[in-house]
């Protein structure tokens, strides 16, 4: 047993413990049971254990070019990772690109450190089998914007556009179900089975809440998640085909949705059920 | 202010006046061409999901363009053409076997990247409604329908409304938010004659 699975059993341990010990409330709802869970535990999310993995990544050299990402601008300049994630996605003069936290990531990566592009996007996400190297480095760069105000700014032509592209992504219906992303996230107060959902279109509050909540550690898996996987498997349960990994698509989409949440602090990374 | 000029003025006012929401509009229809072409670029087959499925039909586009907000005009065009395309039994019978209903209704399975072809489709009906008064579990996106029979009679039209919306819900509301079950081949007809049943059965649990 890896710390991983150790601490992974801990969790859901605590988790029936703590849901046993409500159980016979029945004023209590499920969200309001996590709710009180993620106080019971706020002093040790496993995600820290991604967090201090993606650091150490961040600060071993490493690739063809062995060398650390130390010198990879995130946009605050180069290694300044305090504050970075908040004013993400944003526009990039080298690459002449808007991108996102595990877009930057992947550039540096492949820059700096000469790892070739399709051997990171081939497998991005953790599983649990492997972990993944730029899902890690994520955690921990968001980690640091930890207590931030959001701040995305969508003053540059290129991030408002798309910001604008990526609000009509989150439109988009298509698929065998017909479903977009507002099928779910676009009205305030109901829940698909007994999981709230979002209303990142129409309450500031539920987009800042959750947008602010990522990567999160989540607990029916194991695994401490990215925003990208997040997306990901989104677009999974609407029935469309798989979004590339750090694509125009998935930066524009996250765009709209970081904007959508400026003002808040930033709280992640955070943990699920 | 002479005449001369509070005529330029007034030219030059109503040609703004003119010329704003055109280009307004024309910087929004670039942005949707630019969302189309993205979105089949970024998007890949991954298992029995193809990347075709990003590709809409003249509903979803609609629907997406007008954010679900369609001009009457053309909702009511659309929704007469969904429902035009109802394939109705053959037998002309709506009602399955309840049980078998119930069991559909609790899954939420298929169709995803994860599912194979031949793998059994559910019908995903508790991830909104609420149906049976013993399942908690329901969600909240569509409305209740515990005791959807017994509130609106068990006949052979309640039978026939209720095959048609969950053969293709899009007739009744074109932009409506559930899957059009019969019309994209997700259920079979027997498979939509056992929610009919569901909801209509007198011995169904959703009418206990």
């Amino acid at each position: 047993m890896n710390t991983n699975q150790i601490c992974r059993a801990v969790m859901v341990l605590a988790l029936s413990t703590s849901l046993t010990a409500v159980a016979e409330e029945k004023a209590v709802t499920d969200s309001e049971r996590i709710e009180q869970y993620r106080e019971m535990i706020s002093d040790g999310n496993p995600a820290e254990f991604d967090e201090m993995r993606g650091e150490e990544l961040w600060k071993t050299p490493g690739g063809p070019k062995n060398a650390s990402l130390e010198k990879c601008d995130l946009g605050k300049g180069k290694g300044v990772v305090k504050g970075a994630y908040a004013e993400m996605p944003r526009y990039f003069k080298d690459t002449k690109m808007v991108q996102d936290l595990e877009s930057r990531l992947l550039t540096c990566m492949t820059i700096l450190q000469g790892i070739p592009e399709e051997q990171i996007t081939a497998k991005p996400f953790a599983s649990d089998k492997k972990e993944s190297d730029i899902s890690s480095l994520a955690t921990y760069v968001a980690g640091q914007s930890k207590g931030m105000k959001m701040k995305v700014s969508t003053k540059h032509p290129k991030v408002k556009e798309a910001y604008e592209i990526g609000k009509r992504i989150f439109n988009y219906r298509a698929g065998p179900y017909d479903f977009a992303c507002s099928t779910c996230h676009a009205t305030s107060g109901v829940r698909i089975r007994m999981q709230d959902l979002p209303n990142m279109r129409g309450s500031k509050k539920d987009a800042q809440t959750a947008y602010t909540s990522w990567p999160a550690y989540r607990v029916s898996q194991g695994l401490t998640r990215s925003f990208q996987w997040r997306l990901n498997d989104c677009f999974r349960q609407q029935r469309f085909p798989e979004p590339k990994f750090a694509s125009e698509a998935t930066i524009a989409l996250t765009t709209y949705l970081a904007a959508s949440a400026n003002g808040a602090k930033y709280a992640g990374p955070g943990l699920k059920r | 202010m002479n005449t001369k000029s509070m005529i330029g003025f007034a030219v030059s006012l109503s040609l703004a006046m003119v010329a704003v929401p055109s280009q307004a509009g024309d910087a929004s229809k670039d942005l949707d061409a630019k969302t189309a072409m993205i979105v089949k670029r970024d998007f890949r087959d991954k298992g029995i999901a193809k990347a075709t499925r990003v590709n809409q039909d003249e509903l979803q586009a609609a629907c997406s363009k007008y954010v679900d907000k369609l001009p009457k005009k053309l909702k009511a065009k659309l929704e007469a053409k969904e429902a035009a395309a109802i394939k109705w039994p053959a037998d002309g019978k709506f009602m399955g076997d309840w049980k078998a209903g119930e069991k559909l209704a609790q899954s939420g399975k298929g169709m995803t990247w994860k599912d194979k072809a031949e793998d059994p489709r559910g019908g995903n009906c508790y991830n909104c409604h609420q149906l049976s008064g013993t399942e908690i579990a329901y969600g909240t996106i569509g409305p209740s329908l515990l005791h959807f029979g017994k509130e609106r009679g068990y006949g052979e039209d309640i039978q026939r409304y209720a095959y048609a919306r969950i053969y293709n819900a899009k007739a009744g509301n074109a932009c409506a938010n559930m899957p059009r079950f019969g019309h994209m081949g997700i259920l079979t007809e027997d498979q939509m004659k056992d929610l009919v049943a569901l909801l209509l059965d007198p011995e169904s649990p959703v009418n206990k």
